[in-house]
């Protein structure tokens, strides 16, 4: 049994992108604001803290979910993937990356991290998609800007780079 | 916002779980997925001290079929059941419904249990368990005890649990739906609440079995035999809108509601029949 009370301050290590690191956290803290604030990666953000918006989505033991719905002491000793694990290096981005950026898949970005992440995890379970049902996990986010054609089109042909199909008519559409 | 403070409990065992509650009482509360909860906690609409997380808890993760009965652990989250390879052979009207539970992201932590612990009118487990005629496992340190969905939500909300009980588990009877099952529901965007959501299955000698959801302050249901001419069914689905009593918020008036009963039940009990034949 693990019990932290209401004041107390602990030590939580979990493995974030492939490294362990740790932070302090309270009871009460949020995994969005232990991301942030504690141990300084803000690619994760913050929108309705309450579900709805889905820009705070990470992936938990590799399951995309909504930090924001989630404690800090909950991640201890968990494997938690974040937007600033995807690319390679600073200018070798994923292949999803590349394809948002082609379609103009974000404009201000706010939305974008989460976006990323959900599909990150639904693009390893499902390899060769429906439109349908892209736009079924779409549905968890939240975007005031592209209008979701753009981003449709980006994670359609990202799936397909992914198969190892070269996306020769991306994009004609 | 944030949470208030509280205190943080993880639990090993079941066991542990319901010792914590004994302890806590109405001061405690389960958190499983959070994905009602943490949203209740960060808007400050609940304050308890204690958090008691059965998450991590192994023997809370198993769905079983256990004799005529689907059992679901308290742990198991949406997605996972929606995953499990048996279900649209034993639970077809599920595997209908599930889908429209949140959204893919929010099934992935969002548990079964915690669905129907949190009792929304308009949610669709809820409505599955009471149209299925399934059972609430509930455990406190005193023993255990198994609910008819009818006798646990008690309305928006509100269930029959005690303050030193656990769910445990929910059962849902194999194999009802097998003949025919369909599910719908009016929606603003795919995975928000429901305005008005209506189920329905294949029951004994052509009857078709309908609940709704989203209009009264739980799940109602309704049989409509064989024999029923299509202005008597009528009938009973004009008495069934006005005696739901439906409300007027943000999302829809009563009247639309009403309206939308009107309308979908008809629907789906021509749904189920066309999957009989
Ligand atoms: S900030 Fe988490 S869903 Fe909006
Ligand atoms: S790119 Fe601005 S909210 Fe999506």
């Amino acid at each position: 049994m693990r019990e932290v009370t209401k004041d107390e301050v602990v030590r939580i290590s979990l493995e974030l992108n492939g490294k362990t690191v740790s932070g302090n956290a309270t009871s009460r803290m949020l995994l969005t604001d232990f991301l942030r604030n504690e141990l300084g990666l803000t690619g994760t953000h913050v929108g309705c803290e309450h579900g709805v918006c889905g820009c705070c989505t990470v992936r938990i033991d590799g399951v995309a979910a909504r930090s924001c719905l989630m404690l800090a002491v909950q991640a201890d000793g968990r494997r938690i993937d974040t937007v600033e694990g995807l690319a390679a290096s600073k200018d070798a981005l994923n292949a999803l990356q590349r394809a948002f950026r082609k379609h103009h898949a974000l404009q201000c970005g706010f939305c974008t991290a989460g976006i990323l992440m959900s599909f990150s995890d639904f693009l390893s379970r499902k390899q060769n998609p429906e439109e349908d049902e892209v736009r079924e996990v779409l549905g968890g986010h939240i975007c005031r800007c592209t209008g979701y054609d753009g981003l449709v089109k980006a994670i359609m042909e990202a799936a397909a780079e992914m198969r190892g199909e070269t996306p020769s008519n991306a994009g004609a559409a | 916002m944030k949470p208030a403070p509280l205190s943080y409990i993880r639990p090993d065992t079941a066991e542990e779980a319901v010792a914590g509650l004994a302890e806590h009482g109405a001061d405690a509360r389960i958190l499983a997925g959070g994905q009602s909860l943490m949203a209740m906690l960060n808007l400050r609409l609940v304050e308890p001290k204690a958090l008691i997380d059965i998450s991590q808890i192994d023997e809370l993760r198993s769905i079983r079929i256990d004799g005529n009965m689907i059992e679901v652990g308290a742990a198991v989250t949406q997605a996972e059941f929606l995953a499990w390879p048996q279900l649209k052979e034993h639970a077809p009207f599920i595997a209908k419904a599930l889908p429209w539970v949140g959204h893919f992201q929010t099934r992935n932590r969002g548990t079964v249990c915690g669905s129907i612990a949190h009792a929304d009118p308009s949610s669709e487990l809820p409505l599955s368990l009471a149209l299925l005629e399934g059972e609430v496992v509930l455990r406190s340190k005193s023993g255990t005890r198994h609910l008819k969905a009818s006798e646990f939500q008690t309305g928006m909300l509100q269930t029959a649990r005690r303050d030193d009980e656990m769910i445990t588990a929910v059962r849902f009877p194999a194999d009802v739906g097998t003949k025919g099952a369909a599910f719908r529901e009016v929606a603003r965007r795919h995975g928000d609440f429901a305005i008005v959501s209506v189920g329905a299955v294949a029951a004994d000698q052509g009857a078709v079995r309908v609940a709704v959801g989203g209009v009264a302050d739980r799940p109602a249901c309704i049989g409509i035999e064989a024999s029923l001419t299509v202005s008597d069914m009528t009938d009973r689905i004009e008495r069934l809108a006005w005696e739901l009593g439906g409300y007027d918020d943000i999302h829809a008036s009563a009247r639309y509601r009403r309206d939308l009963v009107r309308r979908l039940v008809p629907i789906i009990i021509g749904e189920v029949r066309a999957c009989a034949k």
